[in-house]
């Protein structure tokens, strides 16, 4: 296989390594970028956690337009959510062939990831479009609004994972399983499994509460 | 294995999503039990929302504790939260997101519900505006 000179590659091919297991100084560098990225996520949580607060303070503030019992389709979010679930588990393949540096099944893995996001970002468009052209888009109530800001920001951020995920394939192949690049498969895997937290609260309280009020 | 393989030994600590290196079917198998939950609790969770065989009112409250158990299952399962003395730092950080996103979410919902019960009704306001 062509990744065999790079597996061998030692901890201080990557530039910014620091050898922390002599003294008792910082924690190595995987930890410090994970709990550092952790911190960023759980920030992002805290953010939408504003957004889940609106929809819910104004998800009866429909003026006099269609609630969510009217414009949900049960069908599209069950697959929607399908397809998020499997691209998590198929993240957690390739955060496996990675500590395996296996670049083949690296590949595979993160392909079909990406493929799954891209299928429920489709889904999602197109259910955004749907409603916009029914005259039913941000503008109609302080419902919509709220409804077109908490879903779409999750849409947005699964369409800069998919872009995220791009890179680290191609940068797999570019420069291998350098240490470095081993830290952002693992700030990848923990922004794409987070997405997927957020969306069990999105089909939760939007969709699936939403429909039954 | 790898060189980040040893720090773990030298420091006993755990980056937050990283898992504990086992052998390859083991967290293979880790990651199926994970998804088979998770894929449990979302079909409980879609059945209840469109069926008639649950006594209604309890609906929503069984929508989230279903919601909150999954999110549970991700965590442990995929982001490899454990409560180990080398996820202290991590559960720390998640415990204090968590208490901010109860306040925000709770104190808003409380508040503005609040708010509504003393408001007079929109129309009554508005017949006192003309």
């Amino acid at each position: 296989m062509s990744v065999t000179s790079v597996e061998q590659a030692p901890a201080y091919a990557d530039p910014h390594h620091l050898h922390a297991a002599e003294h008792p100084g910082p924690a190595p560098k995987r930890i410090v970028t994970g709990y550092g990225f952790w911190i960023f996520l759980l920030s992002d949580i805290v953010m939408f956690s504003c957004f889940f607060a609106s929809f819910a303070v104004l998800s009866r503030a429909t003026a006099g337009g269609p609630g969510g019992a009217e414009l949900f389709d049960v069908r599209n979010v069950a697959i929607e959510t399908a397809l998020l679930l499997l691209s998590s588990f198929t993240c957690g393949m390739a955060s496996i062939a990675a500590d395996r540096h296996n670049a083949l099944w690296f590949q595979v893995a993160m392909a079909v990831t990406g493929l799954l996001g891209a299928g429920f970002l489709l889904l999602e468009i197109r259910e955004f479009v749907d409603l916009v052209g029914r005259g039913d888009g941000p503008s109609r109530s302080a419902f919509l609004s709220a409804f077109f800001t908490l879903v779409g920001c999750h849409g947005l951020h699964v369409a800069s994972g998919i872009l995220w995920l791009l890179t680290m394939m191609a940068q797999v192949v570019a420069k291998g399983f350098r240490a470095d690049i081993e830290r952002r498969i693992l700030c990848f895997a923990l922004f794409w499994h987070a997405l997927d937290i957020i969306w069990v609260a999105v089909f939760s309280v939007v969709y699936l509460l939403g429909s039954a009020t | 294995m790898t060189d980040h393989a040893q720090e773990f030994d030298d420091r006993g600590d755990l980056a937050p999503g990283e898992q504990q290196h086992g052998d390859l079917r083991s967290r293979i198998l880790f990651y199926v039990a994970g998804l088979g939950l998770a894929v449990l609790l979302t079909a409980t969770s879609f059945f209840i929302a469109g069926t008639n065989l649950v006594w209604q009112p309890s609906i929503p409250v069984a929508i989230i504790v279903l919601a909150i158990a999954q999110m549970g299952v991700h965590l442990v399962f995929f982001l490899h939260i454990t409560t180990g003395p080398d996820n202290t730092n991590n559960v720390l950080a998640l415990a204090f997101g968590l208490i901010i996103v109860f306040l925000v979410v709770g104190g808003s919902l409380w508040i503005m519900a609040n708010l509504n019960h003393n408001m007079m009704p929109m129309d009554q306001l508005m017949q006192m505006q003309q």
